[in-house]
Parts: C-alpha cells; sequence; structure tokens
C-alpha cells in the first residue's frame, strides 16, 4: 500500500497496523502519530489498521519554551 | 460587575472597539486570574500581552535568574538586567506597563511553588516552561484542579500550542499526547539545539490570544488540537486529539 509519512510517499505492505508502519519507518520514541488529521493515542497504535492513501504524521514533542 | 474606569476606558479602547470584545469582555478580563509558568522566551511575550490586555490579576512562576544568551529572545528584559530574578523583573516590568492590574511573583520552580492551591480559583494557567517534568507537574494539576491549560512549547524552527478546558468531559490531557517524555527532559531543549527568536514571539502571542479568547469568546477557541508551527516553511498544520482511555492522569 502507497500512504504518506510527514508529507513524503512510502510504501509499506497491505495489512499493517499504524504502529508496525511507524516502526517500519523507523520513527525513534518519544512520539505522538497522526492519521488523516487525527490524533491516535498511543493505546490505539497496535490496533489501528492502515489502509493506502493515508496519511500518516510522526510529531515529535518540542519541550522548549 | 463595576464599570471601567475612564482611564481603563481609554487604556482598552480598541479593545471596546470589537464587538466580540466590548465592555463586557474587558470586565471578564479585568476580573481574570492567569497563572504564566515560565517567563522566558514564551512566558515573556505571553505575558506583556496579557498584561496589556488588562487581565485583573497575573501570577508569574520562575526560578530562574537573567543571563545574556536569554536576551536573544526573553523580550521583557534588557542587558543591565542580567543577574536579577526573572519573576521579578518581569513583574516590575508588567506593572510599569499596565498600573491597573494586580501581578505577583513567585521565584520558585513550579514543583515548589503551592500550586495546586495557587491554581485552585484561576481562570486558566499557561505553560510557558521549558522541560517535561514541569509540562507534566501542570498538566496533573490543572487536570485535577479542572483550570483551562494553554500549553506551547518551541524549539529550533518548530512549535507547537494545545489548549484543553478541564472544566469539560472527555478533554484530553497534554499526557494522553505525550505520555513517555523522559523524566529527566533527556529532549531537545533551548540550549542544546538553539531556537529562533521570533517563533517564541509567535508561539507565546498565540497563548495569550487563546487566553483572551478563552476569558471573552470561548467558544472561538482552538480546544482539543494541537497546532504544530514550521517556521522556516511558514506552515500551520492541525491535528485533532482525543483523549486515550488509557492516561494515567486524566482517566486515573
Ligand atoms: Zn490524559
Amino acid at each position: 500500500m502507497n500512504v504518506t509519512i510527514n508529507g513524503q510517499p512510502a510504501e509499506f505492505s497491505d495489512g499493517l497496523s499504524l504502529l508496525d508502519v511507524v516502526v517500519q519507518h523507523g520513527a525513534q520514541a518519544p512520539f505522538a502519530l497522526a492519521v488523516n488529521g487525527q490524533f491516535i493515542p498511543k493505546s490505539q497504535h497496535a490496533e489501528t489498521q492502515i489502509k493506502t492513501q493515508d496519511s500518516i504524521e510522526i510529531l515529535s514533542p518540542v519541550q522548549g519554551g | 460587575m463595576n464599570n471601567l474606569t475612564d482611564k481603563e476606558s481609554l487604556r482598552y479602547s480598541r479593545h471596546l472597539l470589537l464587538e466580540q470584545i466590548s465592555e463586557s469582555g474587558q470586565l471578564k478580563l479585568k476580573s481574570s486570574h492567569v497563572v504564566i509558568v515560565g517567563a522566558g522566551g514564551l512566558g515573556c511575550p505571553a505575558a506583556l500581552y496579557l498584561a496589556a490586555a488588562g487581565v485583573g490579576h497575573l501570577t508569574i512562576i520562575d526560578p530562574d535568574t537573567i543571563e545574556l544568551s536569554n536576551l536573544q529572545r526573553q523580550v521583557i528584559y534588557k542587558t543591565n538586567h542580567i543577574g536579577r530574578d526573572k519573576a521579578q523583573l518581569a513583574s516590575q516590568q508588567l506593572q510599569a506597563l499596565n498600573t491597573e492590574i494586580k501581578i505577583d511573583a513567585q521565584t520558585v520552580k513550579v514543583e515548589e511553588s503551592n500550586f495546586k492551591l495557587l491554581i485552585a480559583n484561576a481562570t486558566a494557567v499557561l505553560d510557558c516552561t521549558d522541560n517535561a517534568a514541569s509540562r507534566y507537574f501542570i498538566n496533573q494539576a490543572c487536570v485535577e484542579q479542572q483550570v483551562p491549560l494553554i500549553t506551547a512549547a518551541a524549539i529550533r524552527g518548530e512549535g507547537q500550542l494545545m489548549v484543553f478546558n478541564f472544566k469539560q468531559q472527555k478533554t484530553p490531557c497534554y499526557h494522553c499526547v505525550f505520555p513517555d517524555l523522559a523524566a529527566q527532559d533527556a529532549g531537545l531543549n533551548c540550549s542544546n539545539s538553539g531556537v529562533l527568536g521570533p517563533l517564541l514571539g509567535i508561539m507565546g502571542s498565540m497563548q495569550a490570544l487563546e487566553c483572551v479568547k478563552l476569558i471573552t469568546q470561548p467558544t472561538k477557541v482552538m480546544f482539543n488540537k494541537l497546532l504544530t508551527f514550521d517556521a522556516w516553511e511558514m506552515s500551520f498544520m492541525q491535528f485533532s486529539l482525543t483523549s486515550d482511555e488509557q492516561c494515567s492522569i486524566c482517566r486515573g
């Protein structure tokens, strides 16, 4: 399936969860995740299924002030 | 509620001209108490705008003293202020800006202030701190006391803003969004990564803006969203937040 991650096209095998996709992508914790503009809480990362055309954002926490 | 004095009507005349604020909104600002935690890059612009806007009572909490490297972005302070307490100095400068309001300064870490009591009757809390431990502490206190939280952060060219109204049911919290930040701030901070000065002005001003709206036009506030800002690309993104049913802070 073809998705975008932080605006960049990426390809993964079908049937993967959100957690699988971002781990395969190499994301380093901590991060927040959103799919198609909707934040997905951490407890749902493994059970959220990704489908083709989904737009995934990996959001690194910013702490400075 | 009292009316505005003639002097106040003149001072706030550009607010009074706005139908969204007008005299009734200005009186709401006057009777509000906003607690600003952190008088650094975010807290300086936020506090300047809230003092100028006529928020009747401000509390500024910051344990730090002013350093030369702060002056690139912490716009309240002047070169001859180096070495002085930020909270004290900020409160003096804000009082000079607006003589009609009450300001108190606490020169301690937020964790060592009597924070829960301090915010119990506050209108809103602005999290302008620079580390995860304080952010978690402030979030938990606001959840427990059901006080609205306006939290922002910035590093390099990236900014983030979130507003939570804990008076409402099913409101997500900071911990729902970022549940696994390292306790002792292993993450990026301004001293090891750098930050664009005007970016702090934008993010801190947005905190002040959302706070003014929370007080005067609460239905217009960007509740339960994560707003990200990329300063180099001049682009904003927004993500709708939901609470995590397994969050240890707001579901516990
Ligand atoms: Zn939560």
